[in-house]
Formats: structure tokens, C-alpha cells, sequence
């Protein structure tokens, strides 16, 4: 091993027999002191803020759905496409991610399985626009029905179904890659927000 | 206690979505940031990167033109750009091992999976300023390194081959802090 390490702000590095280990200069020590007030709580700012701006999710959920429905027109207009599956799974994808910080959690899990539909089918075509349908109708419905009293019940037992059924298609669809259907059905590894 | 001057840092927000960006920016903001620039894409944002040099890269995955790990490779090749060390924190819908194997291999330093929190977003930005992990540079990888930790039970064969041991573990800016007090 041997070790080099210059005066100015560069990265020292230390060689080993297949590998360089770097360390690289501490610049964002900068950004680092201590609390002068210990009853300071960015998160508790930083949440703060957030629910002021929460007046707007409704509307932008609202738009996120738009957009979902317009990509599904899109499929059924144009057949699935590069562009056209791209773009419906970018939108599912989206509101997979934000439901929940919109405040419709219940969303999130039919747009996760429209999500595991597009992007784990081999061939998009084999995609059965019927199930397609089922996806983003529910979607559409589950949001604009949030305010009913028994809709979190509603939701979680139409998304059980259609990610069953989804599930099932997909084995079938990757039948024959058995690595690729055990990755997909193996539990998340992301550590949640 | 240690404390992290948000507004000494300058962060970068790529993401396509712009409710997303918004929310990236409100919370950045309530802890403190002054300078968030954002970018629309994974082009425009390597141009913002370029141009802008910020000390923090928040990411989407999923993007048009090219992705977040697509961008994260370009921001590590060593010689194409000021800071190939910039931490990059990957907002992530995709939970699956495959992905985020490969996410870590193109370079990323922290995960965050959607939905967001304000708690787990300072808790990455905390741990990227605070702890910061050396560089390992080999034939196929040059980014973070991708052992957080040494398992004192692992029995298999040493892959990295010059000694056991032999990371270079850069004093976490925590105890450095302490330590001036």
C-alpha cells in the first residue's frame, strides 16, 4: 500500500494491490457547528412548512390523475408504444411516490401495481388493456371518493385484487426468467422515508 | 449538540415532476437552505451541476431524456467535472434489490424512498454532511464506499485484495465538532 496526500485541499489516497481508497477533502465540514439553541427542530420548521402548502394538494393530486387519464387515452389511441408506456408509467410512478405526502395514502397501492404491470410485463403489448383500465380507474376513483366514510376499507380491498391479479399475470409473463421473477417478488430493500 | 448550518449549503433538486421539486424546496427551505436550484431533467440538471456546483445533488430516479442513475454515473467520472465527490442523496420509488444495487454501484450515496419525510430527508442530508464515507476507486467502481459497516462475522474471501482492513475512515465531522468545543 502506499499513501499520497498533498498539502492543498486535494484528496489523499491510499493504493492497494486492485483498488484506490480517496478521501476527499471535508468541504462541507463548513455547514457543521453546534446548536446554540437546543430547542431549535429544522424537521419541526421544515414540517411547518410543508402543511401551509398543503392547501394545494388536493389540486395538484387532482392534476396528477389528469394526467394519468390522459396517458391511458394515449395507450388506447395509439397503442402501447415506447413513448406511450413511458409516459403512463412515469405518471403512475409519480403518484405512487406522492400520494402520500399529498394526504391519499389509499392511492398509492394501485398506482405501485399499475407501476409492477408496466414495467415487469416482457413484451407491453401482452399488456391486457383491460387491466390497464382497472388500474387507472381506480385510481381515479379512489381519489375522487376520498372523503367516504368507508373508503380506506373500499381501497385496500381493491388493491388487493387487482395487485393479485396483476401478480399472477406477471408470473405467467416471466415464466420462463426465474431470476427476474424472484427479484421482482422479493421484499424492498429502500429504508422508507 | 451538533447542528447542521443549512444555510451554508448549496443544494441542487433534479426531479421532473414539479409538485415533487415544490415540496423538495419547502422543506429545504424550512430547514434552513437559502440556495436550492433546481432542474427539470437529468440533462438540464448536469448543466445545473456544472454551472451552479452545488454541495448537495437531490435526485429522482425515474426522468425522461436520462435518469437519475444515468446522471449519477456522469457526475462520477473522475476529470469530467469540478466535483465527481458531490454527495447524492437518490429520492427513489423503486424498492427492489436489483434497482437499488445498481443504484448503489453507479455511485449514490444515500437512498431515499418515496413518500418523503422531512424526518428522513434531514436524517440523509445529516448523515452525508456529518459522516462523510471516503471514495473507492477501482477498475469497474468510483463512488462512495459500499461497505457502511465491517461485519466482524464474515467468513468468506476478501475481495479487496491488499490487506483486511484497510478502508481509510475519514473522523466523522460529529466527533470533529466535539472535539473543538
Amino acid at each position: 500500500m502506499t499513501t499520497s496526500r498533498r498539502k492543498d485541499d486535494a484528496p489523499s489516497v491510499a493504493t492497494y494491490a486492485d483498488h484506490e481508497v480517496i478521501t476527499p477533502p471535508h468541504e462541507l465540514r463548513k455547514a457543521v457547528s453546534l446548536a446554540a439553541d437546543a430547542g431549535d427542530d429544522p424537521v419541526a420548521r421544515a414540517e411547518a412548512a410543508l402543511a401551509e402548502l398543503s392547501g394545494e394538494f388536493g389540486g395538484w393530486m387532482q392534476s396528477e390523475c389528469d394526467r394519468l387519464e390522459t396517458a391511458r387515452q394515449d395507450v388506447r389511441g395509439s397503442g402501447f408504444t415506447q413513448r406511450t408506456h413511458d409516459a403512463l408509467f412515469r405518471a403512475a410512478h409519480d403518484i405512487k411516490g406522492e400520494a402520500a405526502t399529498f394526504g391519499y395514502p389509499a392511492v398509492a397501492g394501485v398506482a405501485d401495481s399499475l407501476c409492477r404491470l408496466l414495467e415487469h410485463t416482457p413484451e407491453m403489448q401482452r399488456i391486457p388493456l383491460t387491466l390497464l383500465d382497472q388500474h387507472v380507474d381506480a385510481v381515479r376513483a379512489i381519489f375522487r371518493e376520498y372523503a367516504r366514510p368507508d373508503l380506506l376499507d373500499t381501497a385496500a380491498a381493491l388493491t388487493r385484487r387487482l395487485r393479485e391479479v396483476t401478480d399472477d399475470f406477471l408470473r405467467e409473463e416471466n415464466s420462463f426468467r426465474p431470476d427476474y421473477l424472484e427479484n421482482i417478488f422479493a421484499p424492498p430493500l429502500v429504508p422508507g422515508g | 449538540m451538533v447542528r447542521i448550518d443549512f444555510n451554508r449549503l448549496r443544494f441542487l433538486v433534479i426531479d421532473d415532476n414539479a409538485h415533487m421539486r415544490r415540496i423538495l424546496r419547502t422543506l429545504l427551505h424550512g430547514f434552513g437552505a437559502r440556495e436550492v436550484y433546481e432542474a427539470e431533467d437529468g440533462a438540464a440538471g448536469l448543466e445545473a451541476f456544472t454551472h451552479y456546483m452545488p454541495d448537495i445533488v437531490l435526485t429522482d430516479w425515474v426522468m425522461p431524456i436520462f435518469d437519475g442513475l444515468e446522471l449519477t454515473q456522469m457526475i462520477r467520472q473522475q476529470g469530467a467535472n469540478a466535483n465527481p465527490y458531490v454527495p447524492i442523496i437518490m429520492l427513489t420509488g423503486h424498492s427492489e434489490k436489483k434497482r437499488v444495487m445498481s443504484a448503489r454501484d453507479a455511485g449514490v450515496t444515500e437512498f431515499l424512498a418515496k413518500p418523503i419525510s422531512a424526518k428522513a430527508l434531514y436524517e440523509r442530508i445529516f448523515n452525508v454532511v456529518a459522516n462523510p464515507r471516503p471514495f473507492v476507486k477501482t477498475k469497474t467502481y468510483f463512488g462512495p464506499d459500499r461497505r457502511r459497516n465491517v461485519n466482524p462475522n464474515y467468513v468468506g474471501p476478501e475481495r479487496r485484495k491488499g490487506g483486511k482492513a484497510e478502508v481509510m475512515r475519514q473522523q466523522p465531522l460529529l466527533e470533529k465538532a466535539r472535539v473543538m468545543v
